[in-house]
Parts: structure tokens; sequence; C-alpha cells
């Protein structure tokens, strides 16, 4: 397991490095000069110089990127003032440092995608292995007819219809906002709560598939016709034998979807006026804001290349004849 | 060595590595396979191999094909090796050996009609045999015994037995000189298992193609194959003409093997047999010396430090070699009765 | 005579598929004795394996329709509750199957797998189920058993793994094992080990076993009936001795006379039977075989087509064959007897 996870973690810091490269030069690839649209409309090209060494752009492409990566392990200088590590550098636009920009958005895309997590497994799961249980039967059918309804959801759809609803006409549910979980977490859980919801919807389709298949694909499988010949009661078998066996492909999913949630749900947060890394990404491309862009991009990959790091262990957990060596 | 050596494998080695390592993959340990075998096929003549599942026959089996590159060793088809012959080299050989698989299902394209199926060796070798090609399949699918109106069906149509004799005419293409058979009729049923194995013996026979054939069924290798080699964890413990072998084993475990074979015969039942103990060790790390002390009631100290060579032994036929230091009396074999001590470790 | 210990009457089971109804079994009686083994054999689909299945009520109730009787020990099992069937299984009746790697849970210790059933049916406590499994491990003769116990199925070898799915069997001393080829997967050698522990069980514990497998071989040695199925149906019953050393059914001959034997001559070529097992689906009319057979003229003009030759009620050797017991054994004598 430690050999693993060495292996691993670094693999995973190559990915990260890879990644932050090709972002960077793509960057520059395109035709545009973020310089001149700091610069403003009239320009000198003095100025524009000038703005260009404080933007930190006049340098050759790999030498930026080389202070980059050392600014986030050693610190950096700018002309606005030192920036200690870890140092993302300071926006294009309004000079914001990214790393607090990042820091300040990420508790609510983090709550967003636990808070929506909890709410799709825990449905998408049940209703999955309702389905496989009662397969053939009605419990199944209107399973699997409400999952592919569900699966062909969109969120801005069904987002703005359920906000009209569930809010403007009914009020029952608050306005989504963010507030810290700190300070008060009834506040927080309600103003969330139409999100993780609707966010739900589309998600929890996909589990409740997942799971009916993975499950009866186990069911069939011999060691589960063992455990009902020895004499093991149809729950037992249901949840001790088949569950154990069905589990992989649904936290395989599970990983995934975690890592591109905490990467920011964009349309989410755009549906429902949250601002979360989601929000950040799309000024940052806007804008062209190649801090902010790679600062996004770092957090993005790094959550899903962590949540892959941690779905192979979770494998190893659950199935002895994987060894991670 | 004499022309009529159609295949002639000589010190065989394939191992396997098997990786490990914090960063890098590094080999830490290697499967050996096959270790250093020598075995030849005549044209037309039919060579079983048997052994137990890791003994590396099917190994041999796809090195023989040139499926597989061995780590060392040669493969002299027809005089030439091509052990290490690239892709090219290997082209105008590849028609020449065919294989046959054990499942005749997996082995088929689902998606292909059975007409397809048996074109395609033939379309990719760009042969035009005389009368074109659609009638070549028709002609293959009599040869093999089916209905030759069937060619636009599917895989999925036919029963096992049919199947696997939709890949004797996939293999029987090429008309080739030698076919790999490696279990070919292990997933069917007994009595269609006899269709397949006759109509095999048939093809050798009217078509003088040579067969290795591996099966781990000793009763299926004696009726089909006029020399059988016994392989136990990569090497060739005994090889004999099929007479011999079967009724004057040297090896012990040769014996051990036929003696375990259940027999129909209800009275048989009660002979005397020799019990194995234990499985076969792991490839990884086979025992030292003879690679069956382990499990032998033969084993001395001497089968610890060295390796037994594959010799004839006084009393054997000519080409019946057995590697053993301690090999069976010549007589003890056929229907007289063995009692042997088989409570080992 | 006494009510035999297992006695199946008239089992029908049926599955409903897309193409239609499966006949998997059809009309199928047969007894076992404590004490003894009932070989079963017959090829794929010849419902040897569904019939097993049925009497451990193992089939998906949804799909399956059970016609017939199976009582064990004096109990009708076909009309029995879930519930009963459950404190059965595992318990008086257990079961093991073809290929141990994927018969047993991949995710589970082998101790617990064993001990699970035990507790299970006895209410042991951890420790007790734990000791017990140890002590069957060691029954079956695993080495070092004390510490294997925590093992996974995947760190065993074939045959040791085939000790561990007989251990989890035994585990609960049941009066009747089902062993659906036991020894299929595995090689020859191991293969006889297994059989020989089989038969050390069986005269330790007196347990009934029904073997079910391809293999005559596996037969002869092992069972003291047989019973051989084509299509759904018993064709032959007897003690081993006579049905193997003197067949009645013409589907019996064909399946002695198509095996490669190690002592039969070799240049003979095998005598395979013609065409392909039937569906079970549109099973044929009259005798299931009869689209295969050689002697259907001889039986007399459209008796093997018209009604389905019925297994001889009575106990000892029968076949369900339309030609004369004098027919049988002229040809068997004539034709048949130097193939084998």
């Amino acid at each position: 397991m430690y050999h693993f996870l060495v292996r691993r973690i670094l693999g995973a810091l190559v990915i990260l490095l890879i990644i932050t490269a090709v972002t960077f030069f793509l960057f520059f690839a395109i035709p545009r000069d973020p310089a001149r649209l700091a610069c403003g409309k009239i320009c000198p090209p003095e100025t524009l110089e000038l703005v260009r060494h404080n933007m930190g752009i006049d340098e050759p492409v790999f030498l930026q990127y080389w202070h980059w990566l050392a600014g986030i392990f050693a610190g950096r200088e700018f002309t606005y003032g030192h920036c200690d590590a870890p140092c993302l550098g300071y926006s294009f636009v309004n000079q914001e440092p990214i790393f607090d920009a990042i820091v300040d958005r990420f508790p609510t895309t983090l709550s967003l995608t636990i808070g929506a997590a909890v709410v799709f497994l825990l449905f998408g799961v049940g209703t999955g292995m309702i389905a496989a249980a009662r397969r053939g039967r009605a419990a199944d059918k209107i399973a699997s007819s409400a999952s592919l309804v569900g699966a062909s959801m969109q969120i801005y759809f069904v987002g703005v219809l359920a906000t009209w609803v569930l809010v403007d006409r009914l009020r029952v549910l608050e306005r989504p906002a963010y507030h810290d979980f700190t300070a008060d977490p009834f506040a927080w859980a309600g103003g969330l709560l139409l999100p993780w919801l609707v966010l739900s919807i589309i998600f929890t389709a996909n589990y409740t598939r997942m799971t009916r298949s993975s499950m009866v694909e186990q069911l069939s499988e011999d060691y589960v016709r063992t455990a009902r010949a020895k004499g093991m009661s149809s729950r037992t078998v249901f949840l001790r034998f088949a569950w154990r066996g069905a589990m992989g492909p649904i936290i395989t999913i599970f990983g995934v979807d975690l890592g591109t949630l905490l990467g920011g749900a964009i349309i989410t947060e755009q549906t429902f006026s949250l601002h979360g890394i989601g929000e950040l990404s799309i000024k940052a491309v806007v804008n062209q804001d190649l801090p902010m862009l790679l600062g996004v991009v770092l957090v993005s990959a790094a959550a899903i290349v962590v949540f892959n790091i941690v779905v192979d262990a979770a494998y190893a957990v659950i199935d002895p004849r994987v060894r991670l060596s | 060595m004499t022309d009529d050596n159609l295949l002639e494998l000589s010190g065989l080695t394939k191992h396997f590595p098997v990786t490990g390592g914090l960063i890098f993959k590094r080999q830490v340990a290697k499967v050996h396979a096959v270790d250093g075998i020598d075995l030849t096929v005549r044209a037309g003549e039919s060579v079983g191999l048997v052994g137990e599942s890791g003994c590396g026959k099917s190994t041999t089996g796809r090195l023989a094909a040139r499926l597989l590159e061995p780590t060392s060793g040669a493969i002299r088809y027809r005089g030439r090796d091509v052990a290490h012959a690239s892709r090219r080299e290997l082209k105008p050989i590849r028609s020449e050996i065919q294989m046959i698989f054990q499942d005749p299902y997996s082995s088929l394209n689902p998606r292909q009609t059975v007409g397809s199926i048996i074109r395609g060796p033939m379309e990719i070798n760009d042969i035009r045999p005389p009368g074109g090609r659609d009638a070549r399949v028709r002609e293959l699918l009599e040869i093999v015994g089916l209905n030759p109106e069937h060619y636009n069906r599917f895989p999925h149509e036919f029963s096992g037995g049919q199947r696997q004799r939709i890949g004797v005419a996939r293999a029987l293409a090429l008309e080739p000189r030698l076919i790999v058979a490696d279990e070919p009729v292990s997933a069917l049923d007994v009595s269609i298992q006899a269709q397949v194995v006759n109509l095999l013996q048939g093809l050798q026979r009217d078509l003088g193609i040579a067969f290795l054939f591996i099966a781990h069924d000793l009763a299926v290798v004696r009726h089909f194959s006029q020399r059988v080699a016994v392989m136990y964890l990569g090497k060739i413990v005994e090889i004999a003409d099929r007479e011999s072998l079967y009724e004057r084993p040297r090896h012990p475990y040769t014996h051990a093997l036929l003696s375990a074979v259940p027999d129909t015969d209800p009275d048989g039942a009660a002979r005397e047999r020799i019990r194995l103990a234990g499985d076969v060790p792991s490839p990884i790390d086979p025992p030292s010396g003879c690679r069956f002390r382990t499990r032998c009631w033969k084993a001395r100290d001497t089968c610890a430090t060295e390796e037994p060579p594959l010799r004839r032994l006084e009393g054997n036929a000519e080409g019946h070699l057995t590697a053993c230091h301690f090999p069976e009396a010549p007589a003890t074999a056929g229907d007289q009765e063995v009692v042997l001590d088989p409570a080992l470790g | 005579m006494t009510t035999p210990f297992l006695s199946v009457r008239d089992l029908t089971v049926a599955f409903g598929t897309e193409d239609g109804v499966v006949h998997a079994v059809d009309g199928l009686s047969f007894d076992v004795e404590k004490g003894t083994t009932l070989g079963i054999v017959g090829e794929s689909g010849s419902g040897k394996s569904v019939t097993n299945l049925a009497i451990l009520g193992l089939h998906d109730p949804a799909y399956t329709k059970i016609g017939g009787e199976i009582t064990l020990d004096g109990r009708e099992l076909t009309r029995a509750s879930p519930r009963e069937m459950e404190r059965l299984r595992g318990n008086k009746v257990a079961m093991i199957f073809q290929d141990p790697l994927t018969s047993l849970s991949p995710y589970h210790t082998v101790g617990r797998q064993i001990g699970e059933t035990f507790r299970k049916h006895t209410g042991a406590s951890r420790r007790e189920a734990r000791d017990r499994a140890i002590e069957m491990l060691r029954r079956v003769g695993i080495p070092h058993a004390a510490s294997r116990v925590d093992d996974h199925p995947h760190q065993f070898s074939g045959g040791m793994r085939q000790r561990v799915m007989i251990a989890m069997a035994l585990v609960c001393d049941p009066d009747l094992l089902i062993a659906d080829e036991p020894t299929t997967a595995l090689d020859v050698t191991v293969q006889a080990q297994i059989l020989d522990l089989l038969k050390e069980l069986q005269d330790q514990s007196g347990t009934a076993i029904i073997m079910v497998t391809h293999d005559l071989g596996v037969v002869a040695r092992t069972a003291h009936e047989v019973l051989v199925m084509y299509a759904g149906r018993a064709i032959e019953r007897g003690a081993v001795r006579e049905v193997l050393g003197t067949p009645r059914h013409p589907y019996t001959w064909g399946l002695l006379s198509s095996m490669p034997k190690l002592r039969s001559p070799v240049d003979v070529p095998l005598v395979p039977v013609r065409g392909t097992p039937p569906s079970l689906i549109n099973v044929p009319p009259g005798c299931p075989f009869h689209p295969r057979c050689d002697y259907t003229e001889l039986a007399g003009p459209g008796l093997c087509r018209g009604e389905r030759p019925e297994l001889a009620p009575h106990r000892g050797h029968g076949d369900a064959c339309y030609l004369t017991p004098a027919q049988k054994r002229t040809i068997f004598t004539e034709q048949i007897k130097d193939k084998l």
C-alpha cells in the first residue's frame, strides 16, 4: 500500500506538471495580447511594455512557466509586492492573489459537491438496489423509467424550473446562497438544498442504472449461488455478497464524479448564482486571465487525480485480489 | 536430423517477466513457462503434448506457431530458424502453420458470417484459389462436415461442435502443412468430441497435415497422436511413440498421470492407483534438479541437485526418451497392478 | 420397502425465456439412499445441473416452473417455504460446484466463508465457528489449516480451493451432498485426490452423494448407481457395474463408444453419436433421442416418433427404449461391446 501511494503520488505530480505546462503554452499559442487588454483603449507602446513587464509576460514562455512553478514552492516577487508560497500569482484583471481567490471560492464548491454527492449516492444506490432486488417487477420498471427521465434532464432547465416553483411560487425552499458552515450549519444546508437536489436529479439516474446492472450481474455470479446454496438468507446474500462485488464500478464513477464536481460545477453555479470554482474558471477564460486559469486548472486536475488514487486504493480495500504493488 | 522434420524446436525457452518495483517497473522474477525443450514434428505426423495446467504446453503451442517469440532456443520450420524472424519474414510461414483453439465461440468473430470468417485468411494472404474464394469456402465447409449452404450464417447459429468445425475450416483455408491444435475438443460434449477428433484424424490421413495436438486428456491424445510428449513445469519429462509411452511409461510422472485417469471399466475401478500428493509447484520458482521431485515417491537426494537429462533408457524403444534418475522398471505398466505408498509430505 | 432417503418423483423444471419455454427437466424420477452415491451423467443441456438446483430450491421462482415431488427424509421440498429451504441448505443438503475459483467469494477469507455456514445453522459464536473452520480445513487435507484459515480463495491452488469448497459444504455434516462436476475444472492428478477425499469423507459420515458429471470414468470410480440423462429425461438407470458393463440404451452405447479410452485399440476410429443434442424448447416428440438413433427402424415403424418410452418404474437396471430386451442384448454383444 505504501509503495503504491508513493508511486501514484509521484505519478500524479507529473500529470499535474504536464497539464499546467500544456495550459501555459496553449494560452500563448492564441494570438492575443492580454497586456493590451489590461492596458486599456489608448495605450502607448512604452506603457504597454511596462504593463507587460508587470504582468510578467515579457519573458520567454519557458522562463515564465519556470517562475510560476517556483512561485508555488518558494513564493515570488512582483511589482505589486511579495507573494508568499504557495504563490499562484496575481490575477491579470484585478490583481487579486490567485491562491486567495481559490481559497475564498473553494468552500462553496466543496459544500455543493459533498452535499450533492451524499444525496445522489444515497438515492441512486438505494433505488438501484431496490430495482435489482425487484428486477422484472413494477418497482424495477418505475425506477428504470424514472432514471431514464432523470438522465435526460439538464441542470439549467430543472434548476430554473425548480427555483421558480419551489422558491418563488411555493416558497418551501430558500433561494440558493452560500453561508459559512462553521457560522451556521443550518443556514449552510438551507441555502444549498435546492442546488443539491437539482444536481442530484441528474446524477442519481446514473447511479441507479449502474447499481442495478452491477447488482444484477453479481447476483448471477457463481459465488452468490454458493452463498444461497449454503443457506444464507436472501438479505445476507444481497447485502454481504452481491453488494460487495457490485461496489467496484460504482466507486469508480463516484471518484470521477467527485473529482469533476470539485473542479467546479460550472453550469450549476451559473444557474444558482453561486460563487465557486466554476464561476472563477469562466471568468478566467473570458478575461484571458492566465494566472487565474492556471490556478483553476491546477485545482480541477488535482481533484481528479487525487480521487483516481483514492478509487484505486478503495479497490484494494474491497477486493483482496487487487494488489497495489 | 532428417529432411522430413517439418518443425524442430530445440532448446526452446520462454520466460515471462514478473514486474514490480517502487517507481519504475523492473523484472523481479520470471515465470519459467517453457524451459529448454526439444521437440520435432515430422511432415504428416501427429505429435501429442500432454500435461497438467501450467506445464507450458499451450505456450509451447504458441511458440511453435510463432505467435510468441521465444526467450531463447531455435524454432526451425522446414530447416529455417524462425525463432526471431520479423513479421515480414514470417508471412509465408504463417499460412503454413495454423492454429485451432479450445473455445470455438470466442475464437470466432460473432459479427462475421461463417463465409467471411473462412474467407478472411485467403484475403489477408491474397490467395486466389481456382474457381474463386466462395467456391473454396463451400468446399471447405463440405470437408469439415458442414452444410455449404450455411456460409451466410453467423457463429451463434451453430452448436459448439459445429463452431469448432468452422474453426477447422478457417485453419484449412490456407492449406497448412502443420496445425497446432490447443485443446481442440476439451470444451465439447463427449458425443461431439468424437466427431471432431475423427474429422481431424481424417485431415491428417487424407491431406497429410501434421499436427501438434495439445490436450490434458490423455485418452484423446493417445487416440490422435503417433508420438506423445509429457510436459511438467516447462520441461518435457518423457517422449515416446504412443505405444511405448502408454504401455511402458518410465517416468514416474507419466505413470502417475496415466493411473489417475478414471476408467469407465467398472472392474478396473478397484485397481490400485498412484496418488500424487500436493499440487504442481509454481513455475516462478521451480524446484531445483528434477522438477517433479517434490511430488515424486521415488525422489532421493540426487534429484534435488542434478537435473536428469532426457535420454534413452536401457530397455526403451527407439525414440523413447525419459528424464529421470530413478525410472520405473520397464515392465511396470499396462494392466499390471501397482502398489505404491502415496503418502508423501 | 422403506421410503428412500431422497426420492424425486416426476420432476419437471421449465424456464420461460424470450424464445419459448425451455423444458430443462421433464418427468424425472430417482432415489438416493444414505451412504450411497448416485452418479448423474449427461451432456450439457441434459438437465443434470438443473435437477440439483431444483432439489435445493435455487432456481429463480420468477422464471421457473417446478412440478413433481422431491422428498428428503420424509419432507416434501417443492412446496417448502423459503425460510424452511434456507434452513435446509448448507445444513442437511450441501452442494459443491464445478469451478471453485468463481464459486467461492473472492472478498471473504475461507475461514469466514466456512464459519458463517456453521454459525447460520448452529448459532455458534465467532470463536467456535473459526475453530470449526480450522477443523474442517484439516479434515479435507489442507496443510497448516490454522494459518490458512485467514487466507482468501485466490491464495489457494485449484485443488486446494476445491477442498475448501468441500470443507464448507460438509461443515454442518449434511445428509446429502450434491457435487456438480466437482473435478471438471481440475487436473487429472488433482481430480483423483478430490474423488478419493469425497469417498473417504462419505465412508466416515455416511452422507448420500449425488455426483453430477459428464465423465463416465468419474462415475465408474465413485458411484454405486448411475442415472443417464438425455434432453431432461432419464434414459437409463441402474447399478454402475450393470449400466457401464452391459448398457442397454442406444444413447449410453453412443456415449461409451464415442469416448476415447486408455486401453481401447488405437486404430479403430471413435464412433460418435451423429447430429447434435436437441433444443429443449422443441424437444422431439416420442423418444427425444430418436433423431440421432440408429435403431429406430428396428424398434418398429413410427414407434420411437410416437409415444415417449418410459423408464420402468421398478428399481434395478432399467432403460427407456422401445427395443426389446433380446434386441438390445444382441446389438450390444454383436456391435457395441468390441468397441468399448
